[in-house]
């Protein structure tokens, strides 16, 4: 299975060293509204999950990704 | 004839839709058509037994009970769709309520309840369903609403505002959602043999019969080829739209 900042490198089409744990939605160009999106299709295909909106909304990093994801039984 | 579910391995994957409201009247009819057309179908209601009984004579047919009104509920809803399907290619927003009152004997707890079945439910499904399509490269949303949305009809004021809800959200996603290739439109019935008219008292039923044009109260089975019809890919050009299915009513 890809790994957490994989998946988000390949979504915000950007290099994966620029997947820090505090990189903030909407901070760089490239992680804009529709890009989010992207992402969450992706993670939600990965992991094989629904998330809830309010979860898309607050997924505003990859830190707190790892931890909404933790919630719905996502071993990463 | 292989049922949806049972196609073969190299068959290209069936088209999967979600008919909420689908125990019976129009979203029933429109289960049927759907499963007709070769999707397997979602039927999604309030009560488990009736859905189960609906679906019954219906291939491919997947009971899930839900209320559109609770957004836990949609997305615990939508969770079983991704799981069991992986795909939706089609959303059919069918389900809803209608309790009229005056406008001055409306309680907060009805105006609340039909908006929050008849547009707010739709609104969540949406959401959901958007996320779905886009993974699969497009679909097709039909939402029901009504021609009391477009006219209006005393003594139903919060069902005319959740109707007329539906319409504008219907225009105002199929603009957001053109570009991932999710159509949306939206289908008007007139007055159409259903639970939602059973309660019409005889003088009314009389008088609402004499408006329609062709002269007779439509069925279910009325509505849901047009339906059927939106969801196909011969409506591959078609969104924004809302088509009204009324048999000549003027109101």
């Amino acid at each position: 299975m890809k790994a957490l900042n994989e998946i988000f490198a390949e979504a915000l089409m950007i290099d994966i060293g620029r997947v820090t744990d505090d990189l903030t939605y909407n901070s760089i160009p490239e992680w804009d509204s529709v890009a989010h999106m992207a992402l969450i299709a992706e993670l939600e295909g990965v992991y094989d999950i629904m998330l809830d909106t309010d979860d898309i909304i607050a997924m505003s990093t990859p830190a707190i990704a790892r931890d909404i994801l933790t919630k719905y039984g996502v071993a990463l | 004839m292989a049922l949806p579910s049972e196609a073969a391995p190299d068959a290209p994957a069936p088209r999967v839709a979600l008919v909420t409201g689908a125990a019976r009247g129009i979203g029933l009819a429109t289960a049927r058509a759907l499963a007709e057309a070769g999707f397997v179908v979602w039927m999604s209601g309030r009560s488990a037994e009736a859905l189960a009984a609906a679906a019954a004579d219906i291939p491919g047919a997947r009971p899930l009970a839900f209320d559109v009104a609770d957004p836990a509920a949609v997305r615990g809803a939508f969770g079983e769709i991704q799981k069991g399907s992986k795909r939706l290619d089609v959303l059919v927003n069918n389900a809803g309520v209608m309790r009229g009152a005056p406008i001055e004997m409306a309680s907060a707890e009805l105006i609340e309840t039909t908006l929050a079945t008849n547009l707010t439910g739709v609104l969540l499904c949406c959401q959901y369903a958007t996320r779905l399509m886009a993974r699969g490269g497009g679909g097709s949303i039909i939402n029901v609403t009504s021609i009391i949305g477009r006219v209006g009809v005393a003594g139903q004021s919060a069902y005319a505002a959740s109707k007329a809800g539906v319409i504008g959200a219907t225009l105002a996603l199929a603009k957001e959602l053109a570009g991932r290739q999710i159509r949306v439109n939206a289908v008007a019935p007139g007055i159409i043999e259903t639970d939602l008219i059973a309660g019409l008292p005889a003088d009314k039923r009389a008088a609402t019969l004499a408006a329609v044009g062709m002269g007779r109260i439509g069925a279910p089975e009325d509505v849901a080829p047009l339906i059927a019809f939106l969801a196909s890919d011969s409506a591959r050009y078609i969104t924004g739209q809302v088509i009204g299915v009324d048999g000549g009513l003027v109101m």
